[in-house]
């Protein structure tokens, strides 16, 4: 079942990608068949399955306070599309 | 609109407050890579492949970052969860180089505490609901004269923790207090500098206002853009106001988020944000959840320092100190620790806090210093004090000594010695009555006719002669005897 | 390159490595040799998005010298190897198949790159691939299609598909692919050539493109078992930059390899030969395979993965909501494209956005981000991310008690070969389900391997796969081994050898 025009179009406002008419209607089928495809795992009984599925001896490295090299301005810009020398440039941020 | 109509509003209507405030930590390096993390560097350079979010980079936890925010959980009371995880925040904005924030969502690493707000009329605890670590963004400047908008990614990913607070705040002063109480609370711990100009420590709050005596609480507005104490009260006294005229003059509050306008002294509607907030926040796939062992905590919680309702209580049962002297002494942690070394190098404590409150803080606004740049060490105080309560020297000497201590860095036993200290004995007192009753017969002649108002007068030319040596009490006494033993003379 | 080893560009790491030693050729031989024989073929099989000829060329030249003095750093030493433009290369364009990030220059190298540097390998170039890893065919790269060296009118598979077409060409000795849900693995099989997923945290990902993070993996693809070990020795193993990472040293592979069958316990996976999509002649072949396994003194013990008809959907939720974010950060302000907005000054920021990002990405792309956008947005994370990886604790757990059973899981690596180019890009769940074999490791983070297993009967490679548990590559590499004994492994491809001049 083809999710809604509304639902596609809003997704991909969060997602900050523009969408023709067209991209719309074929999304909406897409993600429909894929989503429609999901909804297989709802026949599984996962009430008391944990979600996190690492061991509970996976522990989050961390590293000590100790400074490393920065980039050197130039480089920090180089690729950038658009800058001054200093900062990197936008359009206005209202 | 006049106190008065703000009071009665306060009469109608009951605020409730909640702040969220979000502190730089002390670190040397970001939170998730080795950029360091001071302020004022030129633009971009304090920034490397991770804190840009250039491609195929990921993050590494800084241990001193998670260190200083164990520390601010038990400076707060808080329970420090063995795992807590962090998660992504997603939204788009030009500061934000990975299109995410790394932040906690449903697992912080501290919840419930509480810190302890002491105002005039009564001294209460403001719970804590969670702190929480995350990154900083980067800066997102307006040049107006070339008209272009700038990023400047240094800050992106100093650490941060933020500390929301329990809505248990009824007023712009008790939420300022709270602040204060905050501010001074990190900077105890030693993890955040509590800057507010320089943005190290931010706060948002939470405001509705609900019919006083009434529990239900009412809609909430964020206001945001507070930088500086005042602006709080500002900020939320404008708040109150506004909500309680829209709510009197039957209008609803609308859930929003508002700006402050130091300029101006209102909120304004972030118009802008018209589409509501979807951060889809799912845990951080590059950070595997943070556990924490029971001996790291005790290790922070062994290393931490006294806190600034510790240093009260002390002040108090140890020093006898009075509540309002208390209050002055502890604003800063550096202060109380001045104050506390000159009493333990052995001066009196009350002296000390007259001395510390009076001389030092007075001198140091003078100058525009702060107390870790006071040109005089607390020890040297500690025996100027010692000299003037044990007779050596007059509060006035004490006072010209500590003149010369500060700017010329006199020590003041040398001082003492110079001067001779002060002229105590009785032997020598009276010898010198005896001269002033010499070379003012008048004076003394009007004494032992009945005008003692004239012992002023022939006590200020002791002292002067003496050059404010004598000892004034003694000498008063003695000045007395030698005037009334030559009236009996006379006779 | 000599003529008296014209084959030495299909052979092994360690052949080169003797031709090396004995002097019978230098490394700046082969790899202008290399370099010349990608000339003859890249028109048709188009198997790189870039080469780096001349910073090759100098690797070589330093190559040599080091060997003139004595001082050879160790079996990769001199060796054209290339990477999948998925890996980060410092100074060399690396773009993931993405025209969002054409022009990317990175200014680091991702820590295998670095490693393998240091272990002296000559990097020829950056492989073609599905853009940002997405597919399983090579052709939603923004930079056109590679074809399959067996057949060149049909896909090498993805998305490391130019890895694999590489390697089986003879286009270098060996390639870095990068495997999320079967990139690395699938390919090998559709090239006939060796591909390793390992362990996940067994090889830092760090200057990895992410995809899917928790997913991701970086493995070798080689014409040998014997080679894909020589590169996973040099690659894996902690790294402080990924968090991800595990903190084991990388154990010796080598030394186990030429264990052999005897004594192994292969686990046949029963919900494995079930599908209606498997193609008979695989499941015949690769069934072949495990018998041969057996012949040559392997037990083989049915098992069972109750799970695995759940993985695809549990993978493409996971993956694609991880990819959502992970993709956020294309967005036209710090590097790669941006679109043509005019006057930075008069145009709008969310209009900046939104055109570099619909124009950067490719169709495929977008749909995943789109999917993935909604899998985690507010009222649907908990029906379909949160229940996702619930499906993957239940996953992990149906390994677990397969792995007390077995040493290693045998199945296919793909229920279908080799597919003619454009038969099925019009159907993407179609293609996801292609992926069902490869998937489950890694929801598992589990290590696999896929080796030749011999040609079918239109002269395509087939491959078979083997799971091993956590860490267990070196039996994972024992089995791929004693399995390649059996098969025979690569067979340098038909069509190649009559491009290239110096083929045959």
């Amino acid at each position: 079942m083809p999710i809604s025009h509304e639902d596609v179009e809003h997704v991909a406002k969060l997602a900050r990608l523009q969408l023709s008419a067209a991209e719309v209607e074929q999304m909406a089928q897409e993600l429909g068949t894929i989503l429609d495809y999901v909804a297989r795992l709802d026949s599984l009984d996962l009430d008391t399955v944990d979600p996190n599925f690492y061991e509970a001896s996976e522990n989050l490295p961390q590293r000590e306070d100790e400074p490393q090299d920065s980039l050197p301005q130039s480089d920090a810009l180089e690729n950038a599309p658009d800058d001054d020398g200093c900062f990197f440039i936008v359009p206005r941020v209202v | 609109m006049s106190r008065y109509a703000m009071e009665s509003i306060l009469e109608r209507w009951e605020p409730v407050i909640g702040l969220e405030v979000h502190a730089q930590l002390k670190t040397r390096t970001k939170i998730f890579c080795g950029c360091p993390t001071n302020f004022g560097g030129e633009p971009n350079t304090h920034v490397c492949p991770v804190c840009l979010g250039h491609p195929g980079t990921l993050p590494v936890l800084n241990q001193s970052a998670v260190k200083m925010a164990i520390a601010t959980g038990l400076g707060l009371h808080c329970t420090v969860t063995t795992e807590s995880v962090f998660a992504r925040k997603n939204y788009f904005y030009p500061d934000l180089p990975k299109g995410y924030q790394i932040s906690q969502f449903d697992k912080p690493i501290c919840t419930e505490g509480w810190l302890e707000i002491v105002l005039p009329e009564r001294t209460f605890r403001a719970g804590i609901e969670r702190v929480h670590m995350e990154e900083d963004a980067g800066k997102n400047l307006h040049d107006a004269q070339t008209g272009l908008s700038q990023v400047d990614f240094n800050r992106t990913g100093v650490p941060l923790v933020e500390i929301v607070g329990k809505p248990d705040l009824h007023s712009a002063e008790e939420a300022m207090a709270y602040l204060k109480e905050l501010r001074n609370i990190l900077r105890y711990l030693d993890v955040c500098d509590g800057n507010l100009e320089e943005g190290s420590f931010r706060c948002d709050a939470n405001v509705s206002i609900r019919p006083s005596g009434t529990e239900p609480l009412g809609t909430r507005v964020e206001i945001k853009n507070i930088n500086s104490f005042r602006n709080v009260g500002r900020a939320l006294g404008y708040e109150i106001r506004r909500q309680a005229r829209a709510l009197e003059s039957g209008d609803a509050i609308v859930l929003e988020t508002r700006l402050f306008d130091a300029d101006t002294g209102q909120t304004q509607s972030m118009r802008s944000k018209e589409e509501s907030a979807d951060y889809r926040y799912f845990p951080d796939p590059d950070l595997l959840p943070l556990r924490l062992d029971q001996t790291i905590i005790e290790e922070v919680r062994s290393t931490l320092p006294p806190l600034p309702e510790d240093v009260r209580s002390r002040f108090n049962e140890q020093y006898g100190l009075r509540p309002y002297d208390i209050a002055v002494l502890t604003d800063e942690k550096d202060l109380a620790l001045f104050y506390e070394e000159i009493v333990t190098s052995g001066a009196d404590a009350l002296a000390a806090s007259k001395w510390v409150q009076t001389e030092v803080l007075g001198r140091l606004s003078g100058d525009k210093l702060t107390v870790s740049d006071c040109p005089v060490p607390p020890e040297r105080i500690a025996r100027l004090l010692t000299h003037q309560s044990e007779g050596r020297i007059t509060g006035k000497m004490a006072k010209d000594i500590f003149e010369k201590m500060w700017r010329e860095d006199a020590d003041p036993d040398k001082e003492v010695e110079q001067i001779g200290g002060v002229i105590s004995d009785d032997a020598d007192l009276r010898r010198i009555c005896g001269e002033i009753a010499t070379q003012f017969p008048d004076e003394t002649a009007q004494f032992l006719a009945g005008k003692t108002k004239v012992l002023g007068f022939l006590m200020g030319q002791l002292m002067r002669q003496t050059k404010g040596k004598a000892d004034p009490k003694k000498a008063s006494k003695l000045l007395r005897e030698t005037l009334e033993a030559i009236g009996t003379e006379g006779k | 390159m000599t003529a008296s080893s014209p084959n030495l560009l299909f052979g092994t790491i360690d052949e080169a490595r003797t031709a090396l030693a004995d002097g019978s050729i230098t490394s700046t031989a082969l790899t202008q040799s290399v370099f010349d024989h990608i000339e003859a073929i890249e028109a048709d099989v188009h198997a790189f998005i870039r080469l780096d000829r001349s910073n090759a060329m100098e690797a070589a030249k330093e190559a040599d010298q080091r060997r003139e003095q004595g001082a050879t750093l160790g079996p990769l030493d001199g060796i054209p190897i290339s990477i999948k433009d998925q890996i980060v290369t410092k100074g060399l364009e690396t773009t993931a198949g993405s025209k969002i990030l054409s022009g990317y220059i990175p200014p680091y190298d991702a820590t295998v790159v670095q490693r393998l540097k240091k272990a002296g390998a000559i990097i020829l170039g950056k492989n073609n691939q599905d853009e940002f890893a997405m597919g399983s065919s090579t052709e939603y790269s923004a930079y056109g299609a590679t074809s399959n060296p067996y057949d060149l009118s049909r896909v090498p598979g993805g998305s490391s598909g130019g890895s694999a077409a590489a390697v089986a060409a003879g286009a270098g000795f060996a390639s870095l692919g990068t495997d999320t849900g079967g990139s690395i693995r699938q390919p090998a099989a559709f090239c006939g050539v060796v591909g390793v997923k390992p362990t996940y945290g067994r090889v830092s990902r760090f200057g990895s493109i992410a995809f899917a993070s928790s997913l991701d993996q970086i493995g070798p693809i080689t014409r040998t078992v014997r080679d894909a070990a020589h590169m996973l020795q040099a690659i894996g193993g902690p790294d402080p930059r990924d968090s991800t990472c595990r903190d084991t040293p990388m154990p010796d592979l080598l030394s186990s390899l030429e264990d052999g069958a005897k004594g192994l316990r292969i686990g046949i996976v029963k919900e494995a030969f079930e599908p209606d999509g498997l193609d008979p002649e695989i499941s015949s072949r690769v069934m072949e395979t495990a018998n041969q396994l057996a012949a040559a003194g392997a037990e083989l013990v049915p098992v069972s993965i109750p799970s695995l008809p759940h993985a695809i959907a549990a993978y493409y939720l996971t993956a694609t909501a991880e990819a959502s974010s992970n993709l956020a950060r294309y967005d036209g302000v710090r590097y790669g494209q941006r679109a043509d907005i005019g006057d930075v000054r008069k145009a709008n920021l969310v209009d900046m956005y939104n055109q570099t990002r619909s124009e950067g990405f490719g169709p495929e792309v977008k749909r995943r981000i789109l999917l993935g956008t909604y899998a985690l947005s507010a009222g649907y994370y908990d029906a379909f991310y949160v229940k996702a990886q619930r499906v993957r604790t239940l996953i992990g757990r149906d390994f677990q008690r397969a792995f007390q059973q077995c040493d290693a899981l045998c199945l296919p690596t793909s229920p279908v070969a080799p597919f003619a180019q454009g038969e099925r890009t019009a159907d993407p769940l179609q293609m996801y389900l292609a992926d069902i074999y490869t998937i489950a490791c890694n929801l598992a983070r589990v290590c696999a391997v896929s080796v030749p297993a011999g040609l079918d009967a239109s002269g395509l490679p087939v491959g078979v796969q083997f799971i091993c548990n956590h860490m267990q590559e070196p039996m994972l590499l024992r089995v791929a081994r004693a399995c390649e004994v059996q098969t025979g492994g690569y067979n340098p491809p038909t069509p190649i050898q009559g491009l290239s001049a110096e083929g045959g």
